[in-house]
């Protein structure tokens, strides 16, 4: 496939998920909490189109609210991680000195550790949520932004624009945000795009493991995790929202992938794995 | 070659020093007083003071600290709140479960994507080439909590090959193998498919055409083996990833191993043995990248003369 057509494809269907999160309330067939304990894990059918869960809640109905739960964890994620990783990147490599050697000390201990043990283990101390999920991947996840911004920052800063400014009299402070800064837009963006998938991922895992969303909240990884005892009874609870999951971070991957393409630049990918 | 390994290994030490800190310090992210989190807030003041003691936190920071790494220059870890075995017997028994599951998983990512990404770079653009580029994509885009599942409905539950969950036979290793190494495997191709594509394009390549070397000679003696240090760098990267992944897989196919320790210990707020767990499988993905340092530097003795010269 090419890059052109990965693009489009991630476009539309990050764009789909936007829309059914946003309109989950006027999608959603049923209430996605409402149980009919007497249906139970009953299968796909007429009524139920992908069926109920062991409390008899509508499958279809949760999957739609669940991609309100990811988008959420994904785009606040993102959003927290790049403000700070960024800001603390782009100062690191302008500044240079103590400040970027105890920087870059931080990033390279977080970074001794696989990032879903890290998340794991800051979501064991911080007790199961979705809050503290969100604050410990961006605890975890503002280093890839930082080394990003700071390595960005470091190949432009010698370059002659800057130079020239500081002959002018640019302030310093005035280079770094209005001169160097919306310079490092795309690369941000590929890297939040592939963030955000990394993101989606880790959520699911976590809650997935029990660590995250408590019940009833519809999280796919949570749903997968209620599939987990009936995987020999009933596998449309273990079937749907993983494909949901699937598709999703497929979409991210295809947006981001194309992206980095047509404009251009090079970023590491994996955060959160 | 021993100096150069022995050297890349001190240098792991200041990784370990920091990753140990950061577990030590993780007791005292939990909000409020962790004896409170773990006994509850109705428990008798007695046995609130005992756990205190117990876990050493009625002593000041630094001297905690010092215990902690005394601790583990020793091999004591502490015991567990819940059982009272020491934690090093508990790792001790659960680490061979992990290891053998993560390196047939290795193994299944190496057999998948080396050939897979040789052919693909050797007929760039044909069915095969885009084929691997999708796999690559679909790879990394698959959750291992949701391929474990389809695959115990598939292989387990419906053709009956494979038995659902546990450890026991070779039998009982494949599916969870496959389901941790995919992941991998998608990576290490398109890392595969790039490399080789890259190094095809070097002049010692044209030189080994013009001198008339056969095609597949070309392939597997010039350029394979020169593609093949950025893969094994991404290997030793992957390996945390892997390492962290067990976690997920021993959950879903009830793998007795340090994952499922990691989650029950979490459960059960039994924090010495979860520093336990949380420290071994740092140390263990530390120790995988100084070793794929070392694998380079075998395979291009120009890395191997840098590494031991004191660069990186």
């Amino acid at each position: 496939m090419r890059a052109s057509v990965r693009l489009v494809l991630g476009a539309v269907l990050v764009a789909v998920l936007i829309l059914i999160a946003a309109g989950a309330d006027l999608l959603a067939p049923y209430d996605p909490a409402a149980q009919i304990l007497s249906e139970n894990l009953a299968p796909p059918g007429a009524h139920h189109v992908l069926g109920q869960d062991k409390l008899g809640r509508d499958i279809l109905a949760r999957v739609i609210y669940g991609t309100r739960v990811s988008l959420a964890v994904g785009i606040v994620t993102v959003l927290v991680s790049l403000l700070i990783g960024t800001t603390i990147g782009a100062v690191a490599g302008f500044v240079g000195g103590w400040v970027d050697e105890l920087a870059m000390r931080v990033v390279d201990v977080l970074l001794a550790f696989p990032g879903l043990l890290l998340a794991i283990a800051l979501t064991g101390v911080l007790g199961p949520s979705l809050r503290n999920v969100v604050i410990a991947l961006c605890l975890i996840g503002w280093t890839g932004f930082a080394r990003l911004a700071r390595g960005e920052i470091m190949r432009l800063r010698e370059r002659e624009f800057v130079e020239a400014a500081r002959a002018l009299g640019v302030p310093e402070r005035r280079i770094l945000l209005r001169h160097l800064v919306p310079l490092l837009a795309t690369p941000l963006l590929v890297q939040a795009t592939f963030g955000m998938a990394a993101a989606i991922v880790a959520e699911a895992s976590l809650s997935f493991l029990g660590l995250g969303a408590q019940p009833p909240t519809a999280s796919w990884g949570a749903m997968l995790n209620d599939g987990r005892a009936f995987v020999l009874v009933a596998p449309h609870l273990t079937i749907f929202p993983g494909l949901a999951i699937m598709v999703t971070v497929l979409g991210l991957n295809f947006l981001g992938d194309g992206l980095r393409d047509r404009l251009d630049v090079r970023t590491p990918t994996d955060l959160w794995r | 070659m021993l100096r150069l390994a022995l050297r890349r290994l001190a240098f792991t030490l200041p990784t370990m020093l920091a990753a140990a800190t950061l577990v030590f310090l993780l007791i005292h992210l939990v909000p409020g007083d962790p004896v409170d989190v773990m006994l509850g807030e109705n428990a008798q003041a007695a046995d609130r003071e005992a756990l205190r003691r117990t876990l050493g936190l009625d002593r000041p920071l630094t001297v905690q600290y010092a215990a902690f790494l005394g601790g583990i220059a020793t091999g004591d870890l502490g015991r567990s709140l819940v059982s009272g075995t020491p934690v090093a017997e508990l790792l001790a028994a659960r680490f061979p479960a992990t290891a053998e599951l993560t390196f047939a998983a290795l193994a299944v990512a190496v057999a998948l994507a080396l050939p897979l990404g040789l052919a693909a770079a050797a007929r760039p653009g044909t069915w095969l080439d885009r084929g691997s580029v999708g796999f690559a994509l679909l790879g990394v885009s698959v959750p291992s909590f949701w391929l474990g599942p389809m695959l115990i409905i598939l292989f387990a539950i419906h053709w009956r090959w494979l038995p659902v969950s546990g450890r026991g036979t070779w039998a009982h290793l494949v599916l969870p193998a496959f389901t941790l190494g995919f992941g991998m495997a998608a990576i290490l191709t398109r890392m595969t498919r790039a490399s080789v594509l890259e190094c095809l394009s070097e002049d010692y390549v044209r030189t080994a055409r013009a001198k008339g070397v056969g095609r597949a000679r070309i392939l597997t003696r010039h350029a394979l083996r020169n593609a093949l240090a950025p893969v094994v760098t991404i290997l030793g990267l992957q390996f945390g990833a892997l390492l962290a992944g067990t976690v997920i897989t021993e959950t879903i196919f009830a793998w007795p191993g340090l994952g499922r320790l990691l989650i029950d210990a979490i459960n059960q707020r039994d924090y010495p043995v979860a520093q336990g767990c949380i420290l071994l499988i740092a140390a263990s993905f530390v120790a995988a990248n100084a070793l794929a340092d070392v694998v380079n530097g075998l395979l291009d003795p120009r890395i191997g003369a840098a590494a031991a010269r004191g660069g990186s």
